[in-house]
C-alpha cells in the first residue's frame, strides 16, 4: 500500500523534474506554479517561458495570463497568490528569511485581478509585503484580499 | 449595480480621456472567518480596510471610495482568481525517540499521513523546520534545529521524496509549541514541523 503510493508519489516528482528542468535554478527559487489553467506564461529577463504545474518562480519574474488563462502560485513563506484571466502580475522583491521569518515581498498588480493568502512574511513584519496597483500601493498587514486592476 | 459602480461609470462616460487606473480592493475573512488589514495607500491619503468584504475603489479624481461588496459581487468578478487559489499549505509535526535518528512510534504514522498528502497534491514541495526548547541562546539553537531539519530531509529522501524538493529551515526556539520559561526542558518543544505545500 505504502509502497505503491511511494511509486506514484515518484512518478509524480519525475514528471515535473522534467518539465521544469530547462528552466530551473533551485537556489533563487521563491514559489511555485500549483495551477495553471489556459494561456499562462512567465517574463523573466526579456525571455517569454511556458509556465505549468510544478514551474518554479524566480523574483522579477512576471506573470502573465491569457483570456481564458488562470494561475496559483504557492512561495517559500507560504505566501499564496492566485490571478484570472487577462492578467499581469510582475513579482518586483521577494526575500525570506526561514530562521527568523524576515523578508520582503513586493508584487504589482498591472493589471486583471488577483487573490491573496499571505503567509510568514507579512505575519512577522507589518508592511513587508505590499502590493502595488497603478494608482495605488497596498500595505498586507494581513491575510486574505483582492484586487482588480482595469488597465 | 451598487451606487458606488454607478458613480464610477458615470465619471468614466463624463470624465472622457485620460482617467487614471480604476483599482478594486476586497478584503476577506480567512477559512476561520478572522479579518486582518490591508491599507490602501495612494496620493490622497491611507485608507484602512479592516472588516469582513470592505472594498476600496479608486476612482477617476485619485480618490478611494469605500464600500462593503456583497459575495455574489466578488464572486462576479474574482470567480477565476479564487478557483485557482493552491490547496492551503498544511503542516505535520515530527519528533525523533530522544537520543536516536528514529521517529517516535506517533510520528512514524505522521509520516504515512504526509505522504499520503503530498500523493494528493500537484507539484508538491516542502520545508522541513526544526525547532527547539527554550534552553540555550538562539545561535546554538539555530544550528540545533536546522540539524533536526536536516536530518528529517535525510530520511525523507530515503523515503522516496527527491531533495530538491525539500527546503530545510532552522527556526531555533522562536516558536516553542508549548510555552515555557527560559531555560525550561520541554521535549515537547523539540521537533520538527513538516509543511507541505
Amino acid at each position: 500500500m505504502l509502497s505503491t503510493r511511494l511509486i506514484v508519489i515518484r512518478r509524480l516528482f519525475l514528471a515535473c523534474a522534467c518539465a521544469i528542468a530547462p528552466i530551473a535554478a533551485w537556489a533563487n527559487d521563491i514559489g511555485q506554479f500549483k495551477v495553471a489553467k489556459g494561456a499562462v506564461h512567465l517574463e523573466r529577463g526579456g525571455q517569454r517561458l511556458p509556465a505549468r504545474v510544478g514551474t518554479h518562480l524566480q523574483a522579477t519574474d512576471t506573470v502573465v495570463t491569457g483570456a481564458d488563462g488562470a494561475a496559483g502560485i504557492t512561495f517559500i513563506d507560504n505566501s499564496l497568490l492566485s490571478v484570472g484571466p487577462n492578467s499581469v502580475l510582475a513579482i518586483e522583491r521577494y526575500a525570506f528569511n526561514s530562521t527568523t521569518h524576515e523578508g520582503e515581498f513586493e508584487s504589482s498588480l498591472r493589471k486583471g485581478t488577483l487573490s491573496v493568502v499571505s503567509g510568514k512574511i507579512a505575519k512577522q513584519s507589518p508592511d513587508a509585503m505590499k502590493v502595488k496597483t497603478p494608482s495605488s500601493i497596498l500595505g498586507v498587514r494581513g491575510t486574505e484580499f483582492l484586487v482588480r486592476t482595469n488597465d | 449595480m451598487p451606487r458606488h459602480c454607478a458613480a464610477l461609470l458615470a465619471a468614466l462616460v463624463m470624465g472622457g480621456c485620460a482617467t487614471p487606473s480604476q483599482d478594486l480592493i476586497v478584503l476577506l475573512p480567512d477559512k476561520e472567518g478572522k479579518v486582518g488589514t490591508v491599507i490602501v495607500k495612494n496620493p490622497k491619503g491611507n485608507t484602512v480596510l479592516n472588516t469582513a468584504y470592505a472594498t476600496a475603489q479608486t476612482t477617476s479624481d485619485g480618490g478611494v471610495q469605500r464600500s462593503t461588496a456583497s459575495q455574489n459581487e466578488v464572486q462576479n468578478v474574482f470567480s477565476s482568481a479564487l478557483a485557482a487559489q493552491p490547496p492551503r499549505p498544511i503542516s505535520f509535526t515530527l519528533y525523533f525517540e530522544s537520543g536516536t535518528d528514529e521517529f517516535t512510534e506517533q510520528s512514524k504514522q505522521e509520516v504515512k499521513r504526509l505522504l499520503a498528502e503530498m500523493a494528493r497534491r500537484q507539484a508538491p514541495d516542502i520545508t522541513a523546520i526544526g525547532h527547539t526548547d527554550l534552553v540555550g541562546p538562539d545561535p546554538s539553537n539555530d544550528a540545533l534545529s536546522l540539524q533536526r531539519a536536516e536530518r528529517v530531509k535525510s530520511i525523507l529522501v530515503g523515503m522516496g521524496i527527491p531533495a530538491e524538493r525539500i527546503l530545510t529551515a532552522g527556526r531555533g526556539r522562536r516558536e516553542p509549541l508549548i510555552p515555557t520559561a527560559d531555560g525550561v526542558t520541554e521535549p515537547r518543544n523539540r521537533r520538527v514541523e513538516i509543511s507541505v505545500r
